[in-house]
């Protein structure tokens, strides 16, 4: 048995930790890229959401590298994604590349299921096993969240940001590569030294909260590299949802209990009082968060025709005009323009500085 | 007398006759915003996120026609109508859509329904907390209750009996009998109609699209007379319990259109951006593939459809079943199956 899984940025490092702790054979797609999306999109329903045509485009790449097998969370709705594997199926079948689907689905995950599921794709396994690959999967995930959040807080600091670049991407490749922990903790530490040896600019700088649809938060292919291109704008990013969340919420369903997002939810109430699906509520949570936290802006992706984040969108108003916070919502899809998204995010940044001089004046 | 403001948009197809026993019965006045017009079209337009679909934009049109004119709005959170099944996201944040984006709007009654929250709130409970904000008498509003439970039932009957929901509405006002038989007046074909309620009735959006496929001949059947005990058991057969109310109707129902041997014709009318039907709507069309019987026909609208394109494919698409089924007449019914989509 051969299993694959989609992409969602870096995903891939603690989904290898997983599976190869737990004797899987995997298939990694490759970095999904044009083809991806072309495959995906030629294939996938034409109003799907892009992330279900990405994932598609990955399963087919998958496919041709031989894969057989595919696993991936699911969902109850109200949003799409509960339904993606269904729809997915279906295609691949119809193409005539029938793949095996494993599904694991929130919210009726518990540790049984999670061993059963384990259990039917690489036959018996000990408890034990099962929950040191889990915990190692784990490390990593927070290991690599531990090097994002860095590169967020240097991207507009740094003179060479080429450099930095180079860093992340070693660190993150010694990630995926290492096999314990202690392996782990010296490649964070070679990390920061060599974070530290960078000259830095001095600030301040401006502050933008990355809020939105998880996947296309998370998958800088999706969203066009947006924090790289606000952090060589100078801008701070702040990321509304890590990695680590995620994985937490779609696959262990909260069993590992780490902070959920109950405290954005209630920041949310007074404007949106009721989860709407996705991260909708989360996202108008996060903006109330980042405006009372003195951001200058809140930048929203979300896939075209995403449900969650059209109902967080048309709120969204409420919230900048409470809070003083400027945001800007960008839908995204296979058809957005790199020249446009680069011009929007110019002129939105120069509107966060100028709002930023006019304050500083006034406070004079 | 206090009156309540009940907007004609998405799910009234469904509840009017519910809802409005309900405040009826507590000496409510039910005001209903007029059937849509090109001036509540173009309210909802401006005052819509761009990025919704027409169904919601509409919402806020009809919203916006009736604000000044009552006392409250009623614009129940509909969040679970059924057991473990949502309607959309959209609906689960509508109220709170308009707050932000309406002003001076009437008291909104946003009383949620979530028969699958951890709090089962049903129709039970969302009735005697909707009627404790206008009285204290428990009885008089158990007996309003009743009697929007027993409207209801009334109004299911007729559905069943075939009759679509306006046309139902209108019998059970006793208004009109002629469309009633309208309806059983066999015509020359008969095709399945599936699409979400708010598409399908509201004959401005739709652009009459059911007076349409009568006056060329059609009688029409709608996923609104299917049961729902045959659309369950349709949907049983899905690979995973399907968690759309809506969605769970229209594939249950184009199950049963494509089995039923009497119908001509297939056509899925569904909004442009539509987030659930974007996944149900391509099973169903590549269920309707695989039959290849019968024909079936897949039409999207927003605000820029224009009239004279969807007439020349409702045209095209029933003349088609039209030469088929003179040709059946005479060549064995294994001929070649027909596609249009
Ligand atoms: S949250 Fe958005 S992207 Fe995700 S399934 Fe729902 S509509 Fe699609
Ligand atoms: S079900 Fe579709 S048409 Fe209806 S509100 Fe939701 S997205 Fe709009």
């Amino acid at each position: 048995m051969r299993i694959t899984y989609p992409h969602m940025g870096n995903l891939y490092i603690v989904v290898r930790a997983l599976f190869t702790n737990l004797g899987l054979d995997l298939v990694l797609p490759p970095p999904t890229s044009r083809r991806t999306v072309e495959l995906g999109v030629r294939y996938a329903p034409e109003f799907a959401c892009f992330p279900l045509k990405l994932n598609l485009g990955n399963f087919l790449e998958a496919w041709e590298l031989g894969a057989d097998t595919i696993l991936m969370a699911g969902g109850v709705g109200p949003c799409r994604f509960g339904y993606y594997a269904q729809v997915q199926k279906e295609i691949l079948d119809e193409l005539g590349k029938s793949m095996e689907m494993v599904v694991l689905e929130p919210p009726d995950v518990s540790w049984r299921e999670v061993r059963d599921k384990i259990r039917c794709l690489v036959g018996d396994i000990s408890w034990w096993r099962i929950f040191k690959a889990i915990r190692f999967a784990w490390y990593k995930a927070r290991a690599v969240d531990t090097v994002e959040e860095r590169v967020l807080f240097l991207r507009p600091r740094t003179y060479e940001p080429h450099r930095l670049e180079e860093y992340r991407r070693q660190a993150l490749r010694r990630i995926d590569e290492a096999s314990d922990k202690r392996e782990m903790d010296e490649i964070l530490r070679d990390f920061n030294n060599q974070c530290r040896a960078l000259p830095l600019r001095s600030g301040p700088f401006l502050r933008v909260g990355f809020v939105g649809e998880i996947f296309t938060v998370l998958e800088p292919f999706a969203n066009y590299d947006m924090e790289r291109r606000l952090g060589l704008l100078g801008v701070e990013v702040t990321r509304s949802i890590y990695l680590s969340a995620w994985i937490n919420e779609h696959l262990f369903g909260g069993l590992l209990r780490v902070k959920g997002m109950e405290h954005v939810d209630k920041l949310a109430a007074p404007y949106l009082n009721s989860f709407v699906g996705g991260h909708g509520q989360e996202t108008v949570g996060s903006t109330v968060e980042f405006g009372k936290q003195g951001y200058d802006g809140v930048v929203h992706v979300a896939p075209f025709t995403c449900m969650p984040e059209i109902v967080a969108h048309s709120i969204l108003p409420a919230v900048s005009k409470d809070y003083g916070i400027p945001t800007l919502t960008f839908y995204l899809d296979e058809q957005s323009g790199e020249a446009g998204i680069q011009t929007r995010l110019e002129a939105f940044v120069d509107l966060m500085a100028a709002r930023r001089e006019k304050r500083r004046k006034e406070n004079l | 007398m206090i009156k309540v403001g009940i907007p004609r948009a998405l799910l009234f197809y469904f509840y009017y006759p519910l809802w409005r026993a309900f405040f009826t019965e507590l000496d409510i006045q039910v005001v209903v915003s007029p059937e849509t017009n090109k001036r509540i079209l173009d309210a909802g337009l401006r005052t819509a996120l761009g990025e919704a679909c027409l169904p919601v934009k509409l919402f806020f049109g009809h919203v916006l026609e009736l604000s000044g004119k009552v006392d409250y709005l009623f614009v129940p959170r509909l969040i679970s109508v059924e057991h473990k099944e949502y309607i959309c996201p959209k609906f689960m944040g509508l109220s709170d859509m308009l707050r932000v984006r309406l002003a001076n709007l009437p008291p909104i009654i946003d009383t949620a329904l979530d028969v699958s929250g951890r709090r089962g709130l049903d129709w039970s409970h969302f009735f005697e907390k909707v009627g404790s904000i206008f009285t204290r008498d428990r009885h008089l509003i158990k007996r309003a209750y009743c009697s929007a439970l027993e409207a209801d039932k009334n109004f299911r009957r007729l559905l069943k009996s075939g009759l679509l929901p306006p046309e139902a509405m209108d019998a059970a006002d006793g208004i009109s009998e002629a469309a009633a038989t309208s309806v059983a007046s066999p015509g020359f074909l008969k095709i399945g109609l599936l699409g979400h309620p708010y598409n399908l009735y509201d004959s401005y959006i739709s652009m009459n699209l059911i007076g349409k496929m009568r006056q060329m001949g059609a009688s029409v059947v709608t996923p609104a007379s299917v049961s729902d005990d045959l659309i369950d058991n349709q949907t049983k057969r899905l690979p995973k319990r399907l968690f759309w109310t809506l969605g769970k109707q229209m594939i249950g129902s184009a199950l049963t259109f494509f089995e039923n041997e009497k119908l001509d014709g297939v056509i899925y009318l569904t909004s442009f951006g539509c987030g659930p039907e974007s996944l149900v709507g391509e099973l169903v069309k590549r269920w309707a593939k695989h039959r290849g019987n019968p024909p079936f026909m897949m039409l999207t609208i927003d605000e820029h459809t224009g009239e004279a394109g969807l007439v020349t494919r409702l045209e095209a698409f029933i003349e088609m079943i039209k030469r088929r089924k003179k040709n059946e007449d005479h060549v064995p019914s294994y001929g070649q199956p027909v596609h249009c989509c």
